[in-house]
């Protein structure tokens, strides 16, 4: 199982309190955790990526094992520790303020 | 004993304002969805604890809620605002042709007849509609045929800001976008035609008298006189007797005709309400003085309503959709400002006194009354 963690106006809107598993398909990409995510949690889509692109929102970003993943293809290959679930996949709401 | 129920959306989130129909002891309920912008929420007539939200923000994007319980419990439904085909593009500011892009829903309008049944007003400029209560969203694109490749955004943004339907007749529909003008359908929303003659324009355009392009701020009409629209534009305050044929100004004795809101007293259909500001870029009342503009004469003829509101140093602006009247039998007036105070008259703008003073920025104000 996959661990997903996301910020709080996230959690809300998905009425969890914390870290969310899923059952993701193999090969295990960020587009494929995404899609299980939007898949369990239909009131998220659109709001990590644009509902028409599913590009990344602007102000989204994509943490695991203390990289910064954002910016890699969505069908990249995801470090194995979140590929075991044993260290998760982390939904960020960037800086953006001032 | 009727119940007066106020839903009020602030850029930090979304309060129900609840009295009984004295109006003078209110319950704030709130913030719903903290720390998200609140651009409108509002209920619907066919069924009152219906509820509509439109709620965003800069990281997240758009949500669309819905309660059928007055806020009691919430429930996310469709966000997917997808442009009819290939979106096409509209004038950008450099003076090429830009993709039209959503970014946010503006303004929800339920029908009267049916809750189920609601019309999304966006930006970039669109008109949706939902059939089965924001489970779904389709655009009506045939707005977007009247020369939308010639709108262009101001700088408030190219939304569709104001939805009005016709009592008299659901297949009229009144929209109004930012630096776009105003537009009717007659056939539900498949066609529709600029209804911008009689505006003027003089220092926003080329040509001051363009079938498109002029800045409609807000429009609304009295249900009793449904040929009858009241506009605020950018600059000045108009009327137009035949469903928008032909608009004639009626800023009268105004000390200014820039404003954001206007609107319609509920029993006298003569009886309207602006909130003047000074001017395009300093958007707060003339003086320092909160004043709101009465005129019992269809316009032309204006007295300030001044009992209860700040005539020193107030520098708040009330914006287009945070403006509203109820409808009991000595019609309640409501607004909200940009300080985050919401001000309302049980006496039909005689006098004022805040509800609460310390919210948000208020974006929009709605108000139902419940018997």
């Amino acid at each position: 199982m996959i661990v997903v963690t996301l910020p709080m106006h996230l959690r809300d809107l998905a009425r969890v309190t914390g870290p969310v598993t899923l059952d993701v398909p193999e090969p295990v990409t960020r587009q494929a955790i995404l899609d299980a995510l939007e898949a369990a949690y239909p009131m998220l889509r659109g709001t990590i990526r644009d509902a028409s692109t599913r590009e990344r929102r602007a102000f989204i970003r994509f943490f695991a094992c203390g990289e910064d993943l954002s910016h890699e293809p969505a069908d990249s290959a995801l470090p194995v520790e979140v590929t075991a679930g044993k260290e998760p996949f982390r939904i960020i709401g960037a800086m953006a303020g001032g | 004993m009727s119940e007066v129920r106020v839903l009020v959306g602030t850029r930090k989130g979304a309060f129900i304002l609840r009295s009984d129909e004295q109006r003078k002891d209110w319950t704030v309920d709130g913030p719903h969805f903290p720390g998200w912008e609140i651009y409108h929420i509002t209920g619907t007539p066919a069924d009152p604890n219906r509820l509509y939200v439109s709620q965003s923000g800069g990281w997240f994007g758009q949500v669309i809620q819905r309660s059928d319980d007055a806020g009691k419990t919430w429930e996310a439904v469709s966000n997917d605002f997808s442009y009819d085909g290939v979106p096409g593009t509209h004038q950008w500011y450099d003076g090429t042709q830009h993709p039209w892009e959503f970014k946010r829903v503006w303004h929800l309008e339920p029908s009267p007849a049916d809750p189920d049944s609601v019309y999304a007003g966006v930006e970039d400029a669109a008109l949706f509609h939902s059939a089965d209560g924001g489970r779904s969203w389709r655009e009506l694109s045939g707005l977007r045929d009247v020369q939308g490749d010639q709108w262009q955004p101001g700088a408030g943004g190219m939304c569709l800001h104001t939805i009005v339907i016709s009592p008299d007749d659901p297949k009229r529909i009144f929209v109004a976008i930012s630096a776009a003008g105003a537009f009717r359908t007659d056939d539900g929303g498949a066609t529709w035609m600029p209804i911008n003659k009689g505006l003027r324009s003089n220092m926003e355009l080329p040509d001051a008298d363009a079938d498109v392009g002029h800045c409609v701020h807000s429009i609304a009409l009295h249900p009793s006189r449904p040929g009858t629209l009241y506009m605020q534009k950018h600059w000045d305050v108009m009327r137009t007797d035949n469903a928008g044929d032909l608009w004639h100004e009626v800023s009268g004795n105004l000390p200014s005709d820039f404003g954001f809101p206007i609107a319609v007293h509920a029993h006298e259909p003569e009886t309207i309400y602006v909130v003047p500001i000074t001017s395009d870029s300093h958007h707060f009342p003339p003086e320092g003085k909160l004043r709101v503009y009465r005129s019992r004469s269809g316009g032309n003829s204006w007295e300030a309503l001044t009992n209860g509101l700040p005539q020193d140093n107030c520098y708040v602006n009330v914006l287009r959709n945070a403006f509203a009247v109820d409808t009991l039998p000595s019609c309640g007036v409501y607004f909200g400002t940009t300080g985050g105070q919401v001000y309302a008259s049980a006496d039909s703008g005689d006098s004022w006194a805040p509800i609460v003073r310390d919210l948000p920025p208020v974006l929009s104000v709605e108000v139902q009354v419940l018997p």
